[in-house]
């Protein structure tokens, strides 16, 4: 082990080389300009605009501001939620069940994640705009509007959303196997039981860590919303678009107050999921 | 990716002298309808009209709309970009993997968390974050609006983690033995790295860099606020597609959304590919 360790911990002059570079491109390319960004929104450049927190708060209670935030949580609920409904059910059936197509249903489902937003905008505006979409007459018949509404944009975060769960849950699901399940079903449980008692307890965190990564993913989404969204101020101006449509018409200092708020809401979520992995790593 | 056509684990299986999974029920049954049902109306669905309006003016109108000057060159320079930054990244990703590995220092786990916020950050917020110090009124005196290198700089911080974090487990299983083996045998550093360690990686730096490639192949979000957004200049496909949205071209906006799918596609199912022959092998 002696020798293993003098390899390991051998410190060359190419060591400290690699890591000077290493820590000199993170800097440069992530930590610097993220510091900007905090000092930009304290200490705005414009001229004639206030510095300090209470300049910031302010713009953040600005009506359009906080209309803008509510329509991206209540995006990202209903996403979050659709998602993580459709991961279980999905994950259990392509991990547990046997049925024709399900190698192809489980590359389709990664799909999502790979297309570009803005194809995933297009997609939608393609099958439900109710000028031209595939669906969009028959929809608007009955009086269902999906393009330029709340609906779709909820569609358009789930659909970019979609495999997160489903991603963390399937291994898991595949590690413990099925002989719990089999046991509590010979002992008399009935599916709900089974999956209620044994199932959901082995798989939860990393449920929560699909949930947490989904929820993360939906408040920042960008271009899918922005295709299907009206995109207008109180007329579904979410906070990502709040913040290009404000950095474009000269108010950065609002731009960035809303970008701060989404910069904290990425990195929380990142430490929770650093605590969630923690647990799972343990066992 | 995921592999869930790994037979389940030992006992489950002498179990059931089949081997495979459970037959559906009723119940799944259904389950299953209810999922693909949501599936097809969420993704399938909307993706088939993408293709279905490319290919509504036949095939002379597809390729008529992607070999118009300014829509090619917008695509030449998407590829170009892409292509640039993965390079990059399979280098620069793999040694930034191998110094939070290898190395040890004050800081390191710092390091590792700075890695995915590129992922973390809201898209359109990343394009912000780098325009607050190489944007106008820089602090640096460095504006990268409307410029290519601007481009290139908002894919390197987009795709950062994805070599770095498939190369990174890989790295941490390699046994140390074979370096010390070639080491004994009086390989050099640079020889046992390049001959032992670097063909153990290849799999993993070839899987990141293809969904760092998609990924800069499709980017958007990064690009609003940066790329100016000039034909033949500073325009990529997906604003591209944006622009011909906006100008009520919808056939034109399938044409190029459809090469991206494509490529989405290729990288994935190449990446399917790729997983299940290093499963086998290993």
């Amino acid at each position: 082990m002696a020798e293993v360790k003098e390899i390991r911990q051998h410190k060359s002059a190419v060591t400290y080389l690699l890591r000077f570079f290493v820590i000199g491109y993170l800097f440069v390319l992530v930590v610097w300009p993220l510091s900007e960004v905090v000092q930009r929104t304290f200490a705005p450049v414009e001229p004639d605009a206030a510095g300090g927190f209470g300049a910031f708060l302010e713009r953040l209670q600005d009506p359009s501001v906080t209309y803008a935030f509510g329509l991206t949580i209540t995006c990202a609920f209903w996403a979050v939620l659709i998602n993580t409904v459709f991961g279980l059910g999905i994950s259990l059936l392509l991990v547990r069940y046997d049925f024709p197509g399900r190698r192809i249903l489980s590359v389709l489902i990664d799909l999502p994640m790979s297309v570009s937003p803005v194809v995933v905008g297009l997609a939608l505006v393609l099958a439900y705009s109710s000028g031209s979409g595939w669906f969009g007459e028959g929809l608007e018949s009955v009086g269902i509007f999906i393009i330029g509404s709340t609906p779709g944009m909820v569609m358009a975060t789930a659909f970019v959303s979609l495999p997160l769960v489903i991603r963390e849950i399937i291994p898991v699901l595949e590690e413990i196997g099925t002989d719990s399940e089999l046991a509590a079903s010979s002992l008399g449980a009935n599916a709900w039981q089974t999956f209620r008692r044994i199932t959901l307890p082995s798989i939860k965190w990393a449920l929560a860590y699909g949930v947490v990564l989904s929820l993360a993913r939906s408040l920042g989404e960008f271009g899918a919303v922005k295709i299907v969204s009206p995109g207008a101020e109180f007329r579904g101006e979410t906070a990502t678009l709040l913040i290009q449509n404000r950095y474009t018409n000269y108010d950065e200092s609002s731009a960035y107050a809303a970008a701060f708020v989404l910069v904290l809401a990425a990195v929380l979520a990142l430490v929770v999921v650093t605590f969630i992995r923690r647990p799972e790593d343990r066992t | 990716m995921t592999d869930v056509l790994a037979p389940p684990a030992g006992p489950a299986r002498t179990r059931r002298p089949s081997g495979g999974p459970f037959r559906l029920s009723t119940a799944s049954g259904i389950g299953l309808g209810i999922g693909l049902v949501w599936f097809s109306i969420l993704v399938l669905l909307p993706l088939a009209a993408v293709v279905g309006a490319a290919a509504a003016g036949g095939w002379s109108a597809f390729a008529g709309t992607l070999t118009d000057p300014q829509t090619f060159a917008a695509l030449r320079l998407t590829v170009v970009e892409a292509v640039l930054v993965t390079v990059v990244n399979a280098v620069i990703g793999t040694v930034v993997a191998w110094v939070l590995v290898r190395d040890d220092f004050v800081g390191k786990r710092l390091l590792d968390v700075v890695i995915d916020i590129p992922f973390a950050l809201p898209t359109i917020v990343a394009g912000l974050v780098l325009l607050s110090l190489y944007g106008p009124d820089s602090p640096v005196g460095f504006n990268i609006v409307n410029t290519r290198t601007g481009i290139f700089l908002a894919l390197l911080f987009v795709t950062l983690p994805f070599v770095v974090r498939t190369v990174q487990p890989v790295l941490l299983e390699i046994e140390v033995e074979a370096e010390e083996a070639a080491a004994s045998l009086g390989a050099s550093r640079f020889t046992t790295f390049r001959r032992v360690i670097l063909p153990s990686l290849v799999p993993a730096i070839t899987a990141g860099s293809s969904l760092g490639f998609a990924r800069a192949i499709s980017e958007f979000g990064s690009l609003v606020l940066i790329s100016g957004n000039t034909p033949y200049r500073t325009e990529v496909a997906s604003l591209k597609i944006l622009k011909f949205l906006e100008g009520d071209n919808q056939a034109g906006a399938a044409a190029v959304a459809v090469l991206l799918l494509l490529v989405a596609v290729v990288v994935i199912v190449g990446l399917d590919i790729l997983s299940r022959r290093v499963a086998r092998r290993g």
